[in-house]
């Protein structure tokens, strides 16, 4: 038998063990959509598509699955969670528009302005910062941004505005957006990079011999010619905005609450939560049937909306297609 | 993952650092386009471009400078080599061997794990999957699976992992009560979806790899009569080792910054505990911490104000971090100097 292990394999018993194992990535993926599809499904049976939707207490709704017994009556799985999607939309698209005003800047001056030495030191930094693990950005926020944020930007009259309703900590929106836009802006970066690297140099000797100074000549022909790439990185930092959870739960407050715009400056500071680092919150409570089955859904629909925006940034990038001459 | 171009392209001349005379044909010669006589809207521009870069580099800077400011504070060689204690009082908590160790053993289960399905896939994709309707079409949904993966929030993952490893088949790779309650925490569950966060890099990296090898080495091998399958292993592997090494080494330092699949899933048990009594298995079922988990459940968000010990912890984790990107730096510079191209890329 091992004899016959160590000779040479032939050829197509060698594709079938490569092919099955490669399968096995497929059947993974399956079973991450079927489990937790499965898991959820008793909330999206007693909820419906209303599921989505806002006008409940979340807060209340959670306590009682928390507090239900191993058979939760039907009432208990009665869940709203539009509050949780709100703040996941509201953390993700102020991160995502910080961040791709920075990106494109940022790009821009790393493969067109910056001289080769400069370039040397950025790109190692840029990289460092994608490669800072989530949690250290929440110690820091947790730490050093939040309380400063809460002691010396918010005034004892904005506390005092709010009072009735939410306490202000410095722990909120403007802290995690913050933080989230220096998590997101690389990924957004090496995308945008990539892109602007594989534009024809001709373009570019093209539009500065018509007259054009450098910068008009990114404006007018690289950055619209990259434009599929700057959508695209958009929709993908924004997947992993959606889906980030220790970092938020550290620094969001953590409270069931939906920041107001019309609160003018104090919205910044007002807590929320996400759907993510409700799910990091929540964690100890998967036993309940009513709340597990919730913690499910709000996996579910992280998962597809991860699937819908890798999707999007996938067909957004295929017209770049056809400048990438290298490799 | 996206890599950034190799040395950028650079046509203007007048930040270029070389001598004129070096520019290339009529490169020193006419009027240089100075951004003194720029319009004021362009002038902003470039102002704005230069400081968005320097911007992400203070801050990159400054979060290495601070950590390392805290860690100097409070980091002491004890701390390495104690293991952590049920306290209420930062004094008596003891300090983080276990977390450090746990880290260690999930890193090599993840990657042990990740490391054969992403080499199987990214070689069978590569080398086998062209040719014939079945094949093109069990090809894709390999290739898309992996994208869908990569995808994935990890907290997805992490639930995933607990819905499976709570299953009763899986019992026996995971903590169980004494009734029979399966926990689904263990080293082996927290390994098993962490391999999934690097199973994306290191195929990536593995198929660029094989498919940059000119198509004349693999006709040679074959003209020499060997198989296809001696080819991949005699030939392209050995040629795509550096690949591999930087798509493993991108895969750890995703691994080891994972928090959100640890603290779902090997248990909030700051110390190594271990399941039954076969040496070995009874570390890979137990539960433990790692440095993540040890940093948020110190943090102010966890359960204790340990921020010491909490800042010491991210000191060390910051250190494996900057380690692991000086070697995908080196790795990346031995390339360049034996194939003259430099690649430059961004952990994503």
């Amino acid at each position: 038998m091992l004899e016959r292990l160590k000779k040479p394999w032939p050829d197509h018993r060698a594709e079938r063990l490569l092919g099955a194992v490669s399968l096995l990535i497929g059947v993974g993926v399956l079973a991450i959509v079927v489990f937790v599809a499965s898991k959820a499904l008793p909330i999206f049976q007693h909820n419906g598509l209303s599921w989505l939707l806002g006008g409940g207490d979340l807060e209340a709704e959670v306590n009682r699955m928390t507090a239900a017994t191993t058979k939760p009556a039907a009432a208990v799985y009665h869940l709203r969670a539009w509050p949780l999607i709100y703040g996941t939309l509201l953390s993700s698209v102020i991160a995502v528009v910080l961040g791709l005003l920075i990106a494109i800047l940022a790009s821009v001056f790393i493969v067109e302005l910056a001289p080769a030495r400069v370039t040397r030191v950025v790109i190692p930094m840029v990289r460092l910062l994608a490669s800072v693990p989530s949690v250290i950005y929440g110690l820091i926020g947790i730490l050093v941004l939040v309380p400063f944020v809460g002691n010396h930007i918010i005034t004892t009259h904005e506390k005092e505005s709010v009072q009735n309703v939410v306490q202000l900590t410095g722990a909120g929106v403007g802290v995690t957006a913050v933080i989230l836009t220096l998590m997101i802006t690389p990924i957004m970066i090496a995308l945008i990079c990539e892109a602007l690297g594989a534009v024809p140099q001709s373009w570019r000797e093209g539009a500065v011999a018509l007259g054009l100074n450098p910068l008009r000549a990114v404006r007018a022909v690289t950055l619209p010619a990259v434009r599929p790439a700057i959508v695209a990185a958009a929709v993908l930092a924004g997947a992993r905005a959606f889906g980030e959870a220790v970092m938020i739960q550290m620094v969001s407050g953590g409270k069931y609450f939906s920041p107001k715009p019309i609160d003018g400056v104090v919205f910044f500071y007002e807590p929320f939560r996400t759907l993510a680092s409700a799910i990091i919150d929540l964690r100890d409570g998967l036993d309940a049937p009513a709340l597990g089955a919730s913690i499910y859904a709000f996996a579910l629909l992280l998962l597809f909306s991860a699937f819908v925006l890798s999707l999007t940034g996938y067909l957004v990038k295929l017209p770049l297609r056809k400048y990438q001459t290298r490799g | 993952m996206t890599e950034l171009p190799p040395t950028p392209p650079r046509v203007w001349a007048w930040l270029d650092p070389r001598p004129a005379a070096s520019k290339g044909a009529g490169g020193g010669r006419g009027r240089r386009s100075s951004p003194m006589s720029w319009r004021w809207g362009d002038r902003l521009a470039l102002v704005a471009a230069w400081s968005a870069g320097i911007l992400l580099c203070a801050i990159s800077a400054s979060i290495v400078l601070y950590m390392g400011f805290r860690g100097i504070q409070y980091l002491r060689p004890g701390l390495l080599f104690s293991r952590p204690q049920a306290s209420s009082d930062q004094a008596g908590s003891g300090g983080f061997l276990d977390p450090l160790i746990g880290t260690l053993l999930l890193t090599v289960i993840g990657i042990v794990l990740a490391l054969p399905l992403a080499l199987c896939s990214a070689v069978w994709i590569t080398e086998y999957g062209q040719g014939g309707r079945v094949r093109n079409l069990l090809a894709r949904v390999v290739e898309s699976s992996i994208e869908i993966v990569a995808g994935t929030p990890d907290i997805v993952i992490a639930i995933f992992g607990l819905a499976l490893f709570q299953q009763h088949l899986f019992a026996p790779f995971s903590f169980t009560a004494e009734g029979g309650g399966v926990y689904g925490n263990s080293f082996f569950a927290a390994g098993a979806m962490v391999s999934l966060l690097a199973l994306p890099s290191v195929y990536a990296a593995t198929r660029d790899g094989l498919l940059a090898v000119p198509g004349h080495q693999r006709e040679a091998a074959f003209a020499l009569g060997k198989t296809r399958i001696t080819t991949i292993r005699r030939v392209l592997l050995p040629s795509v080792r550096s690949n591999i090494a930087t798509g493993a080494t991108l895969g750890i330092s995703r691994i080891i910054g994972s928090t959100a699949i640890v603290l779902l899933l090997l248990g909030s048990t700051l110390r190594i505990e271990t399941q039954g009594s076969f040496p070995g298995i009874d570390v890979l079922r137990g539960t433990g911490s790692t440095l993540t988990s040890y940093i948020y459940e110190n943090s102010p968000a966890g359960e204790g104000g340990a921020p010491q010990k909490a800042y010491a912890a991210a000191f060390v984790l910051l250190l494996f971090v900057l380690a692991l990107n000086l070697i995908v730096d080196r790795i990346g510079r031995a390339q360049a100097s034996a194939t003259g191209i430099t690649p430059l890329g961004v952990v994503v």
